[in-house]
């Protein structure tokens, strides 16, 4: 499903030059759930941004889905995220001007989609989540379990085959962790879908099907 | 799509009062001044009755005399005599009318003194102008001639003097003399010169000498309406009065030159405000123009500076739309659709103040007779104009925010 060969990523600036990643050679099969931990600053991140395609490495390539990606237009880019990939962040990243049920539609909304459908595949999705009470609720009305498992809904709601989730239990404590890591692993079962995720919680990750390890911008095992 | 955007627009703005005050402000005020100026404009040029024939009407009025020791005489200075013997004769208008510009005086009713406003005009006057005559009707010809003691007043002038009931055939004194009134028509505005005034006697009744061979007029002045049978008939009637002019003798012996033109009423008011008898509109047109360009350029620049500053704000939002699949492209459209919803909030509340002020401005008798309405017309225009600029002022913020790289935007902006 993913398939990284020799990426590197150098962050220039007029007088630094920063290596975060280098060599990073990765497959991740359909339906895998894989984790990728190292310390702060190893390029965990960055590697998830570059997978997601929200940013691009400075040489290797990038074959997602069967689609080599490198030579992708913003607009074309734009497409893959849209219709292949969901993204859960540690800060959740919700909207605080719209309802929890907008923010789910969010995703949806860049495809051609009648607002009827749209809404029922929203609703849907929150209840994936158990969260079919709180549809009208604003983000500033919840709980961070709450927001995060919102932020899931919005990750799943386009039906991707890959989810992107950096450090999604980063910022709850355990036992919302475990329920948060719950809705994850129901998603790798039910529908198959693919999930990198990015932990700094060993305990975390060692519930997923693989850990990937970094150490200043390069695999380690 | 569209109606998550403008939900949250609706948020922003809702979030943001500040900001929302300012926006809102800085579009209505911007368009009340327009929509005001422009009613201003139309209330004084536009085709209003009952100068509803401008299009095919010109005047005579300002004009330049010189005299052989180089001096300089301009200004409404011509004679009755100047436009009878030179401007009634021409061939090419299919009606000409001369008459005197208005000047006060008083009329006492019960011994109550009334100001009111005379002018001295012929019977053509009521021919090329379409007045609407709630009582009575105008004098003709025989009556000018036969300087019979007829007058026609405006409503304004019945309401003081006749207390609003009817006035045909009642008794106006004016100067000592007793007038039957024939007529009563509707208040004009002071802001249409040709045709304003109260109370409107035949020519022949002022004490000025008609048929004196003299170039230079008394106070108030006189002016001519030349109205064309059909408006490609203008340059025509042009032509006819320069020619005209070239064959006019100077009776004083110390005038050597005149300069005078037939004109329409925009040119004409041009002249009278640039102080010049040959100017065209363009000169005074561009300067509005570029003057309302301006203006409207001062909430433009403000809408782009409060829109670049709350770009930090919204950075994250911007990540996730683009995390999720927005196009640099889709989010220009997003963001200048808040804008245009903005420009639209404004528009509308710039009507109802608009409404307001120009009720104030008409009531507040500042211009006899005015009577400035809200015309849609003049709504639209501005309200394109101000979206025109509304799209502006989004497009530049639009854009620098879609460019933001989306992880620099999802952490807040911060690289």
């Amino acid at each position: 499903m993913i398939q990284l060969s020799s990426i590197e990523k150098v962050y220039r600036t007029d007088s630094i030059e920063t290596l975060a990643l280098t060599g990073v050679n990765l497959d991740v099969a359909r339906g895998e759930f894989l984790s990728v931990m190292g310390p702060s600053g190893s390029g965990k991140s960055t590697l998830l941004n570059i997978i997601g395609l929200l940013d691009s490495p400075t040489s290797g390539n990038i074959v997602l889905a069967g689609e080599k990606v490198a030579s992708y237009h913003d607009r074309k880019l734009a497409h893959i995220r849209n219709q292949k990939i969901g993204f859960v962040f540690q800060s959740y990243h919700l909207v605080n001007d719209l309802s929890v049920v907008d923010n789910v539609e969010i995703p949806l909304i860049y495809r051609s989609m009648s607002g009827k459908e749209r809404r029922q595949r929203a609703l849907a999705a929150l209840e994936k989540v158990g969260l079919s009470a709180r549809t009208k609720h604003f983000p500033s009305q919840l709980s961070g379990g709450q927001r995060q498992r919102v932020a899931i809904a919005r990750a799943i709601v386009g039906e991707p085959e890959i989810i992107l989730a950096d450090e999604p239990t980063g910022n709850l404590d355990s036992v919302m962790g475990q329920e948060i890591l719950a809705i994850l692993k129901s998603l790798v079962k039910d529908m198959g879908t693919t999930i990198v995720m990015v932990t700094h919680d060993e305990p975390i990750a060692l519930e997923t099907d693989r850990i990937v390890r970094l150490f200043d911008g390069s695999q380690v095992n | 799509m569209f109606k998550n955007y403008l939900k949250i627009a609706l948020k922003v703005l809702r979030r943001h009062k500040l900001f929302t005050f300012i926006s809102l402000f800085g579009i209505s005020f911007t368009l009340l001044v327009l929509i005001v100026v422009t009613s201003f404009i139309e209330h004084t040029l536009g085709p209003v009755t009952p100068e509803t024939r401008l299009d095919r009407t010109l005047s005579v009025t300002m004009g330049r005399l010189k005299t052989e020791k180089g001096g300089t005489w301009n200004g409404p200075i011509f004679s009755p005599w100047f436009f009878q013997t030179y401007v009634k004769s021409m061939q090419t208008p299919q009606i000409i009318s001369m008459s005197s510009f208005h000047h006060p005086t008083v009329v006492y009713k019960n011994k109550k003194k009334h100001d009111v406003d005379v002018k001295y005009v012929d019977s053509e006057f009521w021919q090329i102008l379409n007045f609407n005559f709630l009582e009575g009707g105008p004098f003709d010809s025989r009556q000018v001639e036969d300087v019979a003691p007829v007058v026609i007043i405006n409503e304004s002038t019945r309401d003081k003097y006749f207390a609003g009931s009817s006035a045909v055939d009642s008794t106006l004194k004016l100067y000592g003399q007793d007038y039957r009134v024939i007529g009563v028509v509707e208040n004009v505005s002071l802001l249409r010169i040709m045709p304003y005034s109260d109370v409107w006697l035949p020519m022949t009744h002022t004490k000025l000498d008609l048929h004196k061979p003299t170039l230079v007029g008394g106070i108030p002045g006189w002016y001519a309406m030349l109205l064309a049978a059909d408006k490609t008939d203008l340059p025509k009637i042009r032509r006819e009065f320069d020619q005209q002019m070239k064959q006019i003798e100077f009776p004083e012996g110390r005038f050597t030159e005149i300069h005078i033109s037939a004109a329409t009423y925009a040119e004409a008011l041009t002249r009278n405000v640039l102080q010049s008898d040959e100017s065209s509109v363009t000169p005074l047109l561009s300067f509005a123009i570029i003057l309302m360009t301006l203006f409207l350029l001062l909430p433009t620049v403000n809408l782009v500076n409060i829109n670049v500053s709350r770009i930090m704000e919204r950075s994250s939002e911007i990540g996730v739309r683009k995390a999720f699949g927005a196009s640099s492209w889709t989010l220009v459209g997003q963001f200048v659709i808040e804008n245009v919803f903005i420009t639209l909030i404004g528009g509308l509340i710039s009507i109802v103040l608009a409404v307001v002020i120009l009720r104030l401005i008409n009531d507040s008798g500042m211009i006899a007779h005015l009577h400035l309405v809200l015309n849609f017309r003049v709504f639209w225009v501005s309200m394109v104009i101000a979206l025109f600029f509304g799209l502006l002022s989004g497009v530049y913020p639009a854009y620098k925010m879609s460019r933001m790289h989306p992880v620099t935007a999802l952490r807040g902006g911060q690289s």
